[in-house]
């Protein structure tokens, strides 16, 4: 039996657009599953952000309304603590208006420009409301493995020098629709666009964020592997979903094309 | 332009004789063709009703509280033109009215038909501009398919725009126990009716719940009663918004397990005991709105009374076939607000041993399966039933299942529904009932494999 983590989830009620808690609960399963204890913390705008012995925050996406009020809120004391435990190796999973705002800020196409805690060195733009948003299926390089994820934003994001993508696309937008990257990381904090739940189809990605949680708490970290057979064709499943809409897409532009 | 009409109408009428001929459905064809050779077709022939249009939107229940008023409407002899079910987009409607029309415009006993048209969430300014709209009915506004309506606010604030466009003489049919339609209605000056539940709820919001926080001043709601998301019975401790009182209400409500209620009904001069053959509280609320519609409309209470109690099971909302000696039973569910109320139908019959989860990811589906993770299935899946997934995403539903309820033992995934059905069905006796639970077009693909696998005699057509 292996020492507990804390997993503390920033905003589950306020930024919790589409199934991101299941990356919460892929974390706690694939913990209990090794017998290592877990305990899953809520914080809420207003509430008072302790992080002294948490070891992963995870943040999921909002509607602007809701980014809005998280961006407020964040931006008094839980930004500089937040900017502090980062440096100090905890680990950070954000997704889609959670990652977007870990960077410095995010300009949306009607309503004013939203302040982030600058963990991430990455700004976030809306090129306005005639532009489409990024919507599908994605496919990632990330360390000679693949991650796989549903992106739907209407802002692009860009990286500064601080920061590097998280993983190269392969099929779907990603940050920008330009330039290949997909999410960005600064030491053990992670951004992406990937829903899905992004986590359980992603077990490789899961293990990851739990071994550098634990190196950080234990100075090291053995996770047994599971049995992620099911998880794999998932993961492989969605791949070929990808892969359809591209073909799709592909005979349709050619279609066009003539 | 009288020429132009004509014309529209009868390319409309061939194109859908054209479709039939190939075999295909006809839907929405006709309606695409008469308004693309005749732009504003449909505000042309719904002036030629003169009872008007009723317009019912929402993200859950459209279909089925459609039907229940035109049940109702039959009932005192009106005869209702409606869109087919998922033919909700503008061509569906013009797809309606022009299959209806005679070439010179007119329709047949002119002074018994009325419009009954179900409209998606976001065609229905469109809507309301092109037919000019007696009653509109908003069901709830639920998060639901964001990748093809972006989100919950804007969606809202179109409505309320739209709702401003509504002519002299209409009437606002809405929930008002949903808090984000509640707002909508406190800022308009027509007439509205709205209606809501009052029973025992549930005590806490279910995960998929959205609107939680007050519109007005963004503080969170205080809830004394949760029936279904984010329906209930709210108020706001800081700037004081509450619920509405409700002018129609559901109360008294004695649940018959899947064969659905008997209640009271409250209305506008009275009330009356309702027998609704409908299970699970979404279709109490369908009630509660048709017959908020039809109060809306000046139809007598007995209509209302009777017409509820004909109403048979909308569309496939809740269908129940003989195969073999087994019952199926077939629920749609596509979001989590109503994944969540197909399991709570599902465990309330004690029995309920053999599930089949069908998840697609078609546009009509929406392509984002993440959905599934707001699905409380780690309170609601019934303990001990043996689980077969399916459709394009089975993998998906199958980990879902995985990490909720980890003792359950991995569901049995066949991917290709035939496998699924033969699966499901092997593992059952004479007697058992099987609930399927699909998304929009795995229902479509489980009728066709009931009839292709000769389960099922008689093609499943919607009612027409
Ligand atoms: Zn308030």
């Amino acid at each position: 039996m292996m020492g507990g983590l804390v997993i503390l989830h920033l905003y589950p009620r306020l930024m919790n657009l589409y199934g991101d808690r299941g990356n919460v609960l892929c974390l706690v399963e694939r913990c209990r599953r090794r017998g290592i204890a877990s305990e899953v913390r809520a914080v809420e705008v207003g509430q008072r952000l302790d992080l002294t012995d948490v070891d992963i925050l995870f943040m999921g996406g909002g509607q602007d309304k809701e980014q809005q009020l998280a961006a407020q809120d964040m931006e008094g004391e839980k930004g500089g603590l937040l900017r502090a435990a980062v440096e100090d190796g905890l680990a950070v999973l954000a997704i889609c208006g959670g990652y977007q705002l870990l960077g410095h800020y995010y300009r949306p196409a009607s309503r004013p420009e939203m302040k982030g805690v600058s963990v991430l060195d990455v700004t976030t733009l809306h090129k306005g409301s005639q532009t489409s948003r990024c919507i599908g299926n994605v496919v990632a390089q990330w360390e000679g493995k693949t991650l796989v994820g549903f992106e739907n934003h209407g802002g692009l994001t860009y990286l500064g020098p601080e920061a590097k993508p998280l993983a190269r696309v392969v099929i779907g937008y990603g940050n920008n629709g330009q330039d290949k990257g997909e999410g960005a990381q600064y030491l053990n904090a992670f951004g992406t666009y990937l829903h899905g739940s992004f986590l359980p189809k992603n077990p490789h990605f899961a293990d990851h964020l739990l071994r550098l949680a634990l190196e950080r708490r234990y100075g090291h970290a053995s996770l047994e592997p599971l049995d992620d057979d099911l998880e794999m064709t998932a993961h492989g499943a969605a791949v070929a979903r990808a892969r359809g809409d591209r073909r799709w897409t592909n005979r349709a532009l050619s279609w066009l094309k003539g | 332009m009288k020429a132009k009409q004509r014309l529209a109408i009868l390319c409309g009428k061939m194109a859908g004789m054209a479709s039939r001929l190939a075999g295909g459905g006809g839907t929405t064809l006709p309606g695409w063709v008469a308004q693309a050779i005749h732009p504003s077709l449909v505000s042309y022939l719904v002036s030629r009703i003169p009872q008007g249009v009723t317009l019912v939107t929402g993200t859950n229940g459209k279909t089925t509280t459609s039907r229940l008023l035109a049940t109702i409407l039959s009932d005192v002899h009106f005869i209702p033109i409606y869109n087919r079910a998922g033919s909700n987009l503008m061509r569906g409607i013009a797809t309606a009215l022009v299959s209806q029309a005679h070439l010179d415009g007119h329709f047949r006993q002119p002074n018994q038909i009325v419009g009954l048209f179900e409209v998606d969430e976001a065609t229905l300014p469109r809507a309301i501009r092109e037919t000019q709209p007696k009653v509109v009915v908003a069901t709830n506004l639920f998060r639901d398919q964001l990748d093809r309506y972006g989100e919950l606010d804007s969606l809202a604030q179109s409505w309320s725009q739209a709702f401003k466009e509504l002519p002299q003489g209409a009437t606002l049919v809405l929930n008002g126990d949903d808090p984000l339609l509640a707002h909508l209605g406190h800022r308009i000056s027509i007439p509205i009716i709205y209606y809501g539940l009052e029973t025992e709820g549930m005590g806490t919001l279910e995960h998929a719940a959205d609107s939680i926080r007050c519109p007005t001043c963004g503080n969170d709601f205080q809830y004394s009663a949760i029936f279904y998301g984010h329906l209930g019975h709210y108020c706001c401790r800081v700037c004081g918004t509450a619920r509405p009182l409700p002018q129609v209400r559901a109360f008294h409500l004695c649940r018959h397990g899947i064969q659905g209620y008997t209640m009271e009904l409250g209305l506008p001069g009275g009330g009356m005991v309702v027998e609704l053959g409908l299970p699970g509280l979404y279709n109490v609320y369908n009630a509660a709105a048709a017959a908020a519609a039809a109060a809306a409309l000046g139809i007598p209470h007995h209509h209302i009374q009777n017409g509820l109690k004909k109403a048979t099971a909308a569309f496939g909302r809740l269908e129940t076939l003989s195969v073999q000696g087994r019952r199926i039973c077939l629920i749609l569910a596509k979001n989590p607000v109503g994944f969540n109320e197909a399991l709570r139908i599902v465990d309330s019959d004690k029995e309920a041993r053999h599930l089949l989860l069908v998840l697609n990811d078609r546009i009509a589906d929406g392509r984002d399966v993440s959905w599934i993770w707001d699905v409380d299935f780690e309170t609601l899946l019934p303990h001990g039933a043996s689980i077969v997934v399916s459709g394009l995403r089975a993998e998906d539903m199958a980990i879902r299942l995985k990490y909720a309820v980890p003792e359950i033992g991995l569901p049995r995934v066949k991917k290709n529904l035939r496998e699924a059905l033969y699966s499901t069905l092997e593992a059952t006796s004479l007697g058992d009932t099987i609930y399927i639970i699909p998304t929009y077009t795995a229902m479509l693909e489980v009728r066709a494999a009931l009839v292709n696998m000769g389960y099922v005699s008689h093609p499943l057509m919607e009612e027409g």
